[in-house]
This record gives C-alpha cells, sequence and structure tokens, in this order.
C-alpha cells in the first residue's frame, strides 16, 4: 500500500516533534519494508539511500532551467523531497518560491487521477478509461480529417491539409515529446499549429534571426556575470526568472556592473537597480530610437566591428525610401510591402556595394543615421514620459559599452514581445548592440529571457504554423515540389567571404524528411507535408486560430498543455471559441478554465456541444527527457515518482493516440492514407510505451546508408556526428538539424554533468562540458564576432574564443564558424555575412519605427502621421479603444515570481497561492485619489472587452507620466488567475485584452491597452 | 568553536520568496488560506505554519521610491531571552554546537505570552490546536547532517548565507564595507547578540519594526508576567552595534 500524501504529512508532523536535533541512525536501516510506515521518522534519513532513490530534473517552471534534486521514496515511489542541485552551473542549488515548490506539484492529492469525458450537453465530468478515450478520440480525429481532408487548394496547387483540426500546445512537453506531436500533427495534414511560443517570444525569432541569422537568446545565464552593463527593458527578471539574478547580482557586486531597470512600472527588479527610470508602455521604440540617435550622435558606435562585421557599410538601392512613417514599396491594398525596393545594391559580381567609409548617403550607415534624427531627446521625452535627462542618463550609461573592452547585455521578456510591433522593438535593441560591438562577446548579447522551460526546444522543433523543425519553413501551396522549396529557401551569396549557412537547406529537409518517414524518398515524402495558403499570421497565428474557431471553421482541436481561456488575449472571445467545437482533446496536469470552460462564468452547460476529454498526463519529476533552457542548453532529465494515478506522459499518449488513429486507416483506409501509415517515427520503447531515447536520437540523426563524409565513412545505423554530415540525397535522417551532435555514438550529450573547463573557459564560466547546447555545443553565438580579423579577442581578459596560431585551432568556446582567423565574415547565418543593421526581410519595414499600440491613450504621435504599424494582426469588425474618454487609462498585464503563466499548475499549489491568492490592481497614488480608490478595497476594471474584479494595490510604485503635456495614468495586473482556482481567486486579465497582433508573427498586444478602472 | 551563524544581506534580498517555500517544503509546513490585503506580502504575519516570511516595505512617502524586502526568522539569540523566560524544563533547548535555539514538544505547556513577550524580535507563535510553540529551528536536522538550512541553500543572490559565527562576522563586515559606499547608513544588525545578522542599507524601521530589539513596543507588554519576561532579558541584547 502506498503512502498516501496525507499519511506523509502526518508522519513528517511526527518527526518533527521527535528530531528536534537531528536523531541520526535512530532510524532502522536496511533494506526498505512496503507499508505506509516504511519511511524513516527522519527527513535526513529518508534522502539516504536505503530509503529513497536519488534522481536529477530541471524545474519545469521558467527557461532559466535550474537543476533539482529529487528524491523519491523506494517504499511508495512518490516523492519526499524536492530541491535545488547544488552542483548545477546555472541555480548552485538556488530555486526561487515556484522552484522551491515543485514537491506539492507532484504530491497533490487534487490531481485528478483518471481520464475524465464529457458528453456533449452534459453538466458533468465522467472518469473513463484510457483505452476508451484514445479510441474515442482516434474516431472522431478520423472522421475530422476524412471529411476536412484537402488534397488541393483553392488554386489547385497540392497542400495535403486538413483545415479543420487544431492544436495548441506545448512548450511544457520534453523536447522529444515537442518533436514527436509535430510529427503526430503532420502526419495528420495539420496546418493550425500554435503554440505558446507565439504568444510568449514569437516576435524575438524573426527579429534576431534578421539581425544575426538566429532567432534565440544570444548568451546564457551565467554569462550575465561577465557584463559591465546590464540593461533590463521588457522584463522583469527579477519576478519572472528569479534565479537569473544570481548572476546579475554578481555581475552587480563584483564586477561593479551597472544594473538598469527601464519599464513602466517599479518592480522587484527595479529595487536593486543600480538606475530604475519609468515611461509608459508602448513605446520602447521611440526610447531605443533615441538611442540609436544618441550613439551616433556623440559617435559612440565602435566603428571597426560596424565597418567589418555589420552591413552598415552596404550601400542600398535607390528604390528605398521612408516618408510619413512608411517605407517604401506599401501597398494600402494587399495590404503589404514589396521589399524589392529595400534591397541592396549589387556590384558587378552579384555582391552587395560596399563603403567602409560609411559615408555614401545610400549606406545603411547613413540611413540609419537619417531615420533616427528624428528620434530627439524632446520628441521621445513628449510621447514616452521618459526625461530628456533620464535619456541621457540612460543613454551615455549604457553606451559606454561601445568599447572593445567593454560588454554590455540586454534582458529582455514579454514587456518587449507582446506588442503590435514586438520585433521591431528587439531589432532596435539588437541595432544597438550591433553599433556598440556586444554581439559575440562575453558578457554581451540580446538575452531573450523564455519564459517556460522548455520553449526554446518547442520553438526549435516547430510547433508553430509557419516552422518546421529546425526553423525550415512550413512549405507554402506554391512549393508543390522540394525541388522547387529548396529553390525557394536557399539563400544564395556571391560573396567568397560569406558561409550562408543556410545553403544547406536542402541537406537539413531531406533528412528532416527522412525522419518523419524514413522509407520513401524526400520527393515523396514532401507531398505529404500539409501546405499553407498565404496569408501568414493573420491567415494562420494563434489569433487567427481562435477567430476561425469562434466562427466554428474547426470540428476538433487539442488543447495539449495550455489554458488559452486565460492565456489569450480577449479570453472572452476564446472562451465562446471553445463552445463552438464540436471536440476538444485537453491534456493537462491539473482543472483548469480550457477544459472545464463549460462550466464558467457566463456559461450554461446544456447548451455546450462541445465533447471534452481531460487526459491526465505527468508532471515533469514523473518522466524522462530533455528541455532546452533560454541558453539553448539542452538538459536531460530522469523519473523521479511514478506517474499519479493513471497518469501517462505526454509522449506516451501521443504514441498510443497515434497508434489507434493508425490502426483505423489500416483498417478502413481513407483520406490521404500513406503518410500514416508510413510515418516510422512513433517510437515506442520494449514495453510499447513512447522511449524519449529513442526520440532523442531521431533528432538527432543518424546513417540510413554507408555514408563516405570527407575521409571518414560512416556506417548505416550510425548515429550522425554533426550536422556538418548530413545529406540532401536521403541517405541521412536528423529530426531537427540543429540538434544534430546532441545524442550521437559517444552517448547522450544533453545528460552530461561535467563541470571541467579549461582555465581560459573558465575566466568567463562557460561550463562547456555541462549539458549540451545547440549548435554544437557553441555557448555563445556569433562568438567569431567577439575576435578581430586576426582571431585576437577584443577583450582578452573575457576571452570566448581566440586563435592559437601555432596549432592552427580556436581555443575557449567552439567557434561560430571553424574557418581560419579572416576567412569569412562572422555572422555565418545572414547571407551576405554581416550583423543586419539594416533588416530588409521583415513585413513592416527594414528599420524600425514608432507606431502607437493598437488601443492608446493618443491619436498622434510626434514621429509621422501613421498612428498604428499598417501591417498590424487585427480583426478590423472589433472596436478599439483610441484616445477614447471612456477607457483613458493605460493598462498593461504581466506576471508575478509565484504564479506561473495562467497559474494552472501554481494556484493549485498551496504554498504558492498563499503567497499571491487573489488578483490584483496596481495603481499610483495619484490614480488612487482622482478614483477615491483606498489600498486593498476592490476595483473593476473595464474595457471594450470585458470587465475584472480585482483587490486594489495603490503604490507609489506607479506613477501617471506626461504625455504630449497631458496626464497619462497607466495600471497594471497580473493575468495569472482564473476562475477555476481559486474560487474567490479573480479572473484572468486577459478578459481585458484585445485581439491585435504584431505584423511579423501576430504575437497578441497584451502588454498595452486602454481601461478604466472604478470603486467595486 | 563559537557555534554557526547566518549572515542576511538585505541589499540583495530579490523577494523571490524562495526560502519561505523552501523552507516549508523541507518541513512539509501547511499553506495558510490568504487574502490579499492590497500588499505582495502574504501570508500577513509569522504563524504556527510559516515560520519565515519574507515582509515587503514601500517606505519613503516622498522622494525616489524604495522598496524594502526582510526575510524574517528567529534570531537564534546568543543568550536566548525565550529560554530564560521558559518554565518547562526541556521545552527551550539551545544547541551547544551551533548555538541553534529549538523549540520542542514541550513548549505546549509554556505560556504563549511569556515565550513570545520575551522576545525582541516578536517571533515565537502557537499552533492553536496542538499549543506547541513555533519557529525556525535553524534546519539543525540538515546542519547537523552537514547540509545548509533550506532557506540558505534556496537563495540565489547571496542574501542568506549561513556558517562558522567567526566566517559570518568576517563577511559581514566585508558586505557592510560595500554597502556602505551607497548606503552610509548601513548597519550590521544586532551582531554580537544574535545568530542572524542582517545587513540593513536603510533604518531598520523602514523593513520592519522589529527587525531589531531596538524597535521594541513595549505597549505589547501589557501583564506583570510580560514585564517580568522583559526584565529577564539579557542586558547585552539591549545595546546597539
Amino acid at each position: 500500500m502506498p503512502v498516501t500524501r496525507r499519511d506523509f504529512l502526518k508522519l513528517t508532523a511526527v518527526t518533527a516533534l521527535t528530531t528536534a536535533f537531528g536523531g541520526l541512525g535512530c532510524a532502522a536501516k536496511g533494506k526498505a519494508p512496503a507499508g505506509p510506515m516504511a519511511m524513516p521518522a527522519d527527513r535526513i534519513q529518508a534522502l539516504k539511500p536505503e530509503w529513497s532513490k536519488q534522481s536529477t530534473s530541471i524545474c519545469c517552471y521558467c527557461a532559466v532551467g535550474c537543476g533539482l534534486i529529487v528524491n523519491t521514496s523506494l517504499a511508495s515511489k512518490r516523492a519526499v523531497n524536492i530541491e535545488g542541485d547544488p552542483d548545477h552551473p546555472v541555480n548552485g542549488g538556488a530555486l526561487c518560491s515556484k522552484g522551491a515548490s515543485i514537491w506539492q506539484v507532484a504530491e497533490n492529492d487534487k490531481r485528478p487521477k483518471t481520464v475524465l469525458w464529457r458528453a456533449p450537453y452534459s453538466d458533468t465530468f465522467e472518469p473513463k478509461t484510457w483505452d476508451w478515450a484514445l479510441k474515442r478520440i482516434a474516431r472522431l480525429v478520423k472522421d475530422a480529417r476524412d471529411k476536412g481532408f484537402e488534397a488541393k487548394n483553392a488554386k489547385g496547387e497540392p497542400v495535403s491539409r486538413v483545415n479543420n483540426l487544431a492544436s495548441v500546445g506545448s512548450a511544457a512537453l520534453d523536447n522529444e515529446e515537442c518533436w514527436t506531436y509535430q510529427a503526430m500533427l503532420r502526419t495528420l495534414g495539420l496546418v493550425f499549429i500554435e503554440h505558446q511560443a507565439r504568444i510568449c517570444h514569437s516576435s524575438t525569432v524573426p527579429a534576431l534571426a534578421e539581425s544575426f541569422g538566429r532567432g534565440a537568446m544570444t548568451n546564457h545565464w551565467a554569462d550575465i556575470a561577465n557584463s559591465d552593463c546590464i540593461l533590463i527593458m521588457g522584463s522583469n527578471a527579477a519576478e519572472t526568472h528569479p534565479i537569473s539574478f544570481r548572476w546579475v547580482t554578481k555581475a552587480q557586486r563584483e564586477r561593479g556592473a551597472t544594473v538598469i531597470h527601464v519599464d513602466p512600472r517599479f518592480t522587484r527588479t527595479s529595487a536593486k537597480a543600480n538606475m530604475y527610470l519609468g515611461f509608459r508602455s508602448g513605446t520602447d521604440i521611440p526610447i531605443l530610437g533615441g538611442m540609436i540617435n544618441y550613439i551616433l550622435g556623440h559617435d559612440l558606435c565602435f566603428r571597426q566591428y560596424v565597418v567589418d562585421y555589420t552591413n552598415a557599410s552596404f550601400v542600398v538601392g535607390e528604390k528605398y525610401g521612408f516618408k510619413d512613417g512608411l517605407f517604401s514599396g506599401f501597398d494600402p491594398a494587399a495590404p503589404g510591402y514589396d521589399k524589392s525596393t529595400w534591397a541592396y545594391e549589387l556590384d558587378e559580381n552579384g555582391v552587395p556595394r560596399k563603403d567602409p567609409s560609411l559615408k555614401h548617403p545610400r549606406c545603411v550607415f547613413q540611413l540609419l543615421k537619417k531615420h533616427y534624427s528624428r528620434y530627439d531627446l524632446k520628441r521621445v521625452a513628449s510621447i514616452s514620459g521618459l526625461s530628456e535627462a533620464d535619456q541621457v542618463k540612460l543613454y551615455s550609461t549604457f553606451a559606454a559599452t561601445g568599447k572593445p573592452d567593454k560588454a554590455g547585455t540586454i534582458m529582455y521578456a514579454m514587456g518587449w514581445t507582446q506588442h503590435t510591433v514586438g520585433v521591431q522593438i528587439i531589432r532596435t535593441m539588437a541595432m544597438v548592440q550591433l553599433l556598440l560591438g556586444n554581439i559575440g562577446v562575453a558578457g554581451g548579447g540580446v538575452n531573450a529571457l523564455r519564459g517556460e522551460s522548455n520553449v526554446q526546444g518547442s520553438t526549435d522543433h516547430g510547433l508553430l504554423f509557419q516552422d518546421l523543425p529546425g526553423y525550415l519553413p512550413v512549405p507554402g501551396g506554391s512549393l508543390s515540389t522540394l525541388a522547387a522549396y529548396n529553390e525557394t529557401y536557399t539563400p544564395v551569396s556571391k560573396d567568397p567571404k560569406s558561409a550562408n549557412w543556410w545553403q544547406n537547406r536542402p541537406k537539413y529537409m531531406a533528412s528532416f524528411l527522412k525522419s518523419m518517414w524514413e522509407e520513401p524518398a524526400p520527393e515523396q515524402s514532401y507531398s505529404w507535408l500539409p501546405k499553407l495558403d498565404p496569408g501568414g499570421a493573420q491567415a494562420y497565428s494563434w489569433l487567427a486560430l481562435f477567430d476561425k474557431m469562434y466562427k466554428k471553421q474547426f470540428q476538433g482541436a487539442f488543447v495539449w498543455g495550455m489554458n488559452p481561456a486565460c492565456s489569450s488575449a480577449n479570453a472572452g472571445k476564446t472562451r465562446k471559441a471553445l463552445a463552438n467545437l464540436d471536440w476538444m482533446v485537453n491534456v493537462n496536469i491539473f482543472e483548469n478554465e480550457t477544459g472545464w470552460f463549460w462550466q464558467g462564468p457566463g456559461m450554461d452547460p446544456k447548451s455546450v456541444k462541445t465533447e471534452v476529454f481531460f487526459l491526465p498526463c505527468c508532471v515533469s519529476v514523473e518522466k524522462e527527457g530533455s528541455i532546452t533552457n533560454s541558453g539553448r542548453w539542452m538538459q536531460w532529465r530522469y523519473a523521479g515518482p511514478k506517474p499519479y494515478g493513471e497518469a501517462r506522459s505526454d509522449g506516451d499518449i501521443m504514441v498510443a493516440l497515434f497508434r489507434e488513429i493508425q490502426a483505423l486507416y489500416k483498417k478502413e483506409k481513407g483520406a490521404l492514407p500513406e503518410p500514416i501509415l508510413k510515418a516510422s517515427w512513433a517510437r515506442t520503447d520494449k514495453h510499447g510505451e513512447f522511449d524519449p531515447h529513442g526520440a532523442a536520437k531521431l533528432i538527432n540523426g543518424a546513417f540510413l546508408k554507408d555514408v563516405k563524409v570527407g575521409d571518414t565513412v560512416y556506417k548505416k545505423g550510425q548515429q550522425v556526428p554533426s550536422f556538418a554530415a548530413l545529406q540532401a540525397d536521403g541517405s541521412t535522417s536528423s529530426g531537427c538539424w540543429i540538434y544534430t551532435g546532441s545524442y550521437t555514438d559517444k552517448g547522450n550529450m544533453g545528460a552530461r554533468r561535467d563541470p571541467s573547463q579549461t582555465p581560459l573557459q573558465a575566466a568567463i564560466n562557460l561550463t562547456p562540458n555541462w549539458s549540451w547546447a545547440w549548435p554544437l555545443n557553441r555557448r555563445i553565438l556569433y562568438n567569431r564576432a567577439a575576435v578581430d580579423n586576426a582571431g585576437k579577442p577584443w577583450n582578452p581578459a573575457k576571452t570566448v574564443i581566440v586563435w592559437n596560431a601555432a596549432d592552427k585551432k580556436w581555443e575557449g568556446d567552439v567557434p561560430d564558424g571553424g574557418y581560419p582567423p579572416g576567412e569569412k565574415y562572422p555572422f555565418i547565418m545572414t547571407t551576405h555575412g554581416g550583423g543586419r543593421i539594416f533588416g530588409p526581410g521583415l513585413n513592416d519595414g527594414p528599420f524600425p519605427e514608432h507606431y502607437e499600440p493598437m488601443e492608446s491613450p493618443v491619436s498622434a504621435h510626434p514621429f509621422s502621421p501613421q498612428l498604428n504599424n499598417p501591417l498590424a494582426v487585427n480583426f478590423p469588425e472589433e472596436p478599439k479603444a483610441v484616445a477614447d474618454p471612456r477607457f483613458p487609462i493605460v493598462c498593461t498585464t504581466y506576471r508575478v515570481t509565484e504564479h506561473w503563466q495562467t497559474g494552472l499548475m501554481t494556484r493549485w499549489t498551496p504554498w504558492l497561492l498563499e503567497t499571491e491568492p487573489q488578483l490584483f490592481c496596481e495603481l499610483s497614488e495619484e490614480l488612487a485619489k482622482v478614483k477615491g480608490i483606498g489600498n486593498g478595497q476592490r476595483v473593476v476594471l473595464e474595457s471594450l472587452r470585458g470587465s475584472v474584479s480585482a483587490v486594489a494595490m495603490v503604490t507609489r510604485r506607479f506613477k501617471p507620466f506626461k504625455i504630449k503635456g497631458k496626464t497619462v495614468h497607466q495600471v497594471g495586473l497580473p493575468w495569472q488567475f482564473g476562475w477555476k482556482q481559486p474560487a474567490d481567486g479573480g479572473e484572468s486579465a486577459n478578459l481585458l485584452s484585445p485581439s491585435v497582433g504584431d505584423a511579423n508573427t501576430g504575437i497578441p498586444e497584451t502588454k498595452v491597452f486602454m481601461v478604466n478602472i472604478r470603486k467595486a | 568553536m563559537n557555534g554557526k551563524s547566518f549572515l542576511v544581506d538585505l541589499t540583495r534580498c530579490t523577494a523571490c520568496r524562495g526560502c519561505q517555500i523552501a523552507c516549508k517544503q523541507w518541513k512539509k509546513l501547511p499553506a495558510e488560506k490568504t487574502v490579499n490585503t492590497g500588499s505582495h506580502q502574504n501570508p500577513p504575519d509569522l504563524s504556527s505554519s510559516t515560520i519565515r516570511l519574507v515582509r515587503f516595505s514601500e517606505p519613503m512617502k516622498k522622494g525616489p521610491v524604495q522598496w524594502l524586502f526582510f526575510p524574517e526568522q528567529c534570531r537564534h539569540c546568543v543568550e536566548p531571552p525565550c529560554k530564560q523566560a521558559s518554565s518547562v524544563e526541556g521545552s527551550i533547548t539551545h544547541d551547544p554546537d551551533t548555538g541553534a535555539v529549538v523549540y520542542t514538544e514541550l513548549t505546549a505547556q509554556e505560556d504563549i505570552e511569556v515565550i513570545r513577550g520575551a522576545c525582541p524580535y516578536d517571533i515565537p507563535r502557537q499552533d492553536p490546536v496542538s499549543k506547541r510553540m513555533t519557529k525556525c529551528d535553524m534546519c539543525i536536522d540538515r546542519v547537523k547532517a552537514g547540509m545548509l538550512p533550506a532557506c540558505v541553500k534556496s537563495c540565489p543572490t547571496g542574501t542568506m548565507n549561513f556558517g562558522d559565527r567567526d566566517d559570518m562576522l568576517k563577511l559581514g563586515a566585508e558586505r557592510l564595507g560595500y554597502a556602505k559606499k551607497i548606503w552610509p547608513k548601513a548597519q550590521l544588525v544586532d551582531a554580537q547578540d544574535v545568530r542572524v545578522i542582517y545587513l540593513a542599507a536603510f533604518p531598520t524601521t523602514f523593513y520592519y519594526k522589529y527587525l531589531t530589539v531596538g524597535a521594541l513596543d513595549r505597549s505589547r507588554f501589557a501583564t506583570r508576567r510580560d514585564l517580568l519576561a522583559q526584565l529577564l532579558r539579557p542586558v547585552k541584547s539591549m545595546t546597539s552595534v
């Protein structure tokens, strides 16, 4: 009989009484007997091998990726203690409140123990068996797929897709599960595939990829300690990535680094910053554009770096122009830009023309100067509320890192991403960092702080409508053959000094197709890949998906490890959309507002058809697999306790469900059965359960026949050692090329726990032998830019790589391109090899430009007559509040340390709920006085979409801003509550936020919208 | 051997509350039912199930905003007044090796008003059912097994430090030297009298009224017995460093 949690608590309570002085040795040793009293009456004894198994894991919350030690009772197979892993290089044993509470997520008697099923129009869930549920879901999936399958689109292009099924989720899955999940969805033909990354960091990927070549955090957590100036803007790192402050504090206290927090509100991050500067939400581009103007005006850039390593010297074609807030090539009817007008001028060899003197009037540097000359101190102050003096303080402090021996870094998160100009905000900072020579160096970079434990991995593995694993674009219907796809997506550079790494794309695509379908030729399996119609984010991204659901265009949906009823902008619309499904599969750990939506406020179960399946899944410590932290470290986790109740791992649910669907197609045939019947990706172990090692190996890739690479012959069946060995002819497989090297014939690299490093590596705390980082275990991206053209570090005290001329090799980190010094440009992923200050690939302009949020207190701004981003994802039928006297107050949403995302897990964790039990709204003393609101009183916030009730927190940490001479108030509230739990906790702040999104990615603008507030 | 001590550097605390939860996790203390009262601080006070609490304070009514955090716990006084005030043998023990002050089940027989009243920092609380008194025990089980107290281990910023008392006093002096350059009035609070030494950048009352003994609210001592307990407190602890 297992020890129940209650028994265990009783037991430990007794323990506390009897062992005040340790009581070592008082418990019986030897083989643990079974039964509820099996554990020793001493917590220390309980950790010993006689009584418990010890395993390592990684925290399931934010993407700092802290190490955990899990002790699991040998008798009960349940966790008895979970605390920080003292050996782990990121957290060194430390944990924030969420990390410290993971034991209570696992050992929680509120977890549903069985599958639950809600019949259409029923007012209750009933327990069901897995077998029944998986068979029923497989039937529903098959029926929907057969009905909704589209062989060709309206234009007659082959698309092989289903339009009537949708999936959201999940960054909470392990890498192996993410990959397997996308494989299942794409095998079935889904194109509406979205997850947390869309609504948290989707804007990061194109912004950083456009600037540097890859869409990920450039450096890693421990590297922050190498910085001389840490700008935290668009992030509240101390609260949302608490263990990052281990490294921020170290930089501040040991290096004397200046920590600057620029944020609309004064937070726990501001409390520890050397400098706090407040400004109105949504005016980041004016402030950062002002920084560019200041840097150029005061000649503070790192000139050699800018000339040698960026596209500042590139001459842009004569068609380029910018007028009245719009770039050349704008077509209001499309709407969209003709980006060919932004192209570089090419020389006779087809290489972009350059002017290293940076004087050519059409070179990027001069265009940049002109563009941002409008962003003067006065204009920026008038629209942002950040005073001229404070701007100068900020600009001069950060720009001081433009020296070769100084490094400045930026830590940002949702405060930048969740805007209709989210991509361009990040771009602006990326440009600043290129101007200051802060990319590639230790203590520098553009550090996107990712917020879910595996959102980096789930993004890498393509759980988004536009990306296959490894950032291979999902094909459009116009690319009917693999050859056409390769032609379109394989860039060409005529410059011999450009590595142009994406010229290898055909190898990665063929290897991906081989990982999905091993037997057919890639050309054949390409035809099975579901293909998109044009329209991008406006047609397929999160908001579009829920808009279509709202309009009854989906029959069924998987909501896997997500809670969109609370996390989605315009949550009221989202909840109504769920009621317009025939069926929904909800995989999760706890009861939640999405799976239980039909019971929610304003819903009458008797009129809601949606058939709902709730499938209980394992918590992180109950399963094995890897997750990738924000710094791109793939870290292996081991299973501690056995699954709770009848919970199964997500991977196991996927493969079991897919086997049921396969069986139906085998028996009955149906719409295009081949991709389903020939799928080779569903790896199971000898017990018939999901095999994370098999999946990890498949992601890494293998040789499918004997292949000679260079001088080495690899045998069929060997693991591919590096993506340099992947082939375009179908002789290799690799589920996600950027993970090649992670699970080779040498073993599972993500499981490595070796803290050793060379003195050079130790000087910047690189820890290259601990876990594994993509790509190729490179810890600092673009590190070729940390050295000059002779391979000498700009800052020898903080050497990332250095050329050893005697041995003709690089030392330190894995170089970002192993060529000898000076042979290639350092930004190997960009077509022309330079960091892109001018970004001609984005939808809404090559230079960031200020546009007001779609809901704003002002109807004009000082930079141009163009009020909003003309290409924002928008549903015009939904009204917006612009300078609307009914909604005069700017509202922003955020998270607190103690809750995670919608609170789905943390609101069920009593220790965390105790610390932040109810929805609150923070507001200034000034606004409280105007509205007659006292601290602790109940208030109601209203927007055009809905209203929520919250506890007022009146504080000096919020303050009104002077915008264009008028007082503008701002309030803020967390989006981490929901009606399901606790009963008196309050609702999701997303009932207030609008359905508008970024022009490139469709990330919803949940950081700024307009509300009113009143006393309840 | 001078026992153990904590050095709690408040200039580094971000109020991530890792320590508050790590304490509950190790001891499997239950959560309390709370409500938001217009503050991030919760639970509102120490209790029998919350023996460690991060207090939040916004002391400045004007001028630059300050948001101060104070992880509160038993100070493990060098000469514990609560022990001197106790009337039941073995209810409050004072570990000779570490200096930990530990309440046993026999505290159920003590008078909470006396014991709590004797504490210059207002720490002891009582379980309403068992009547047992509770407070931090320095994680003495962990310490005796060579582990750090749960709160110290969980701390990411170097706010919480634990070790031999002499080392902590040395670390405290170093940290104070740094802090004084930024906050000239920074101080180590009651360092000679307690084993949980706070480094405070601002006047102690900015954080919490009982951060230091100097802030003792005498109005709490309503009864004669309370006063007696007050008198029992060692003279030494009334002096400030």
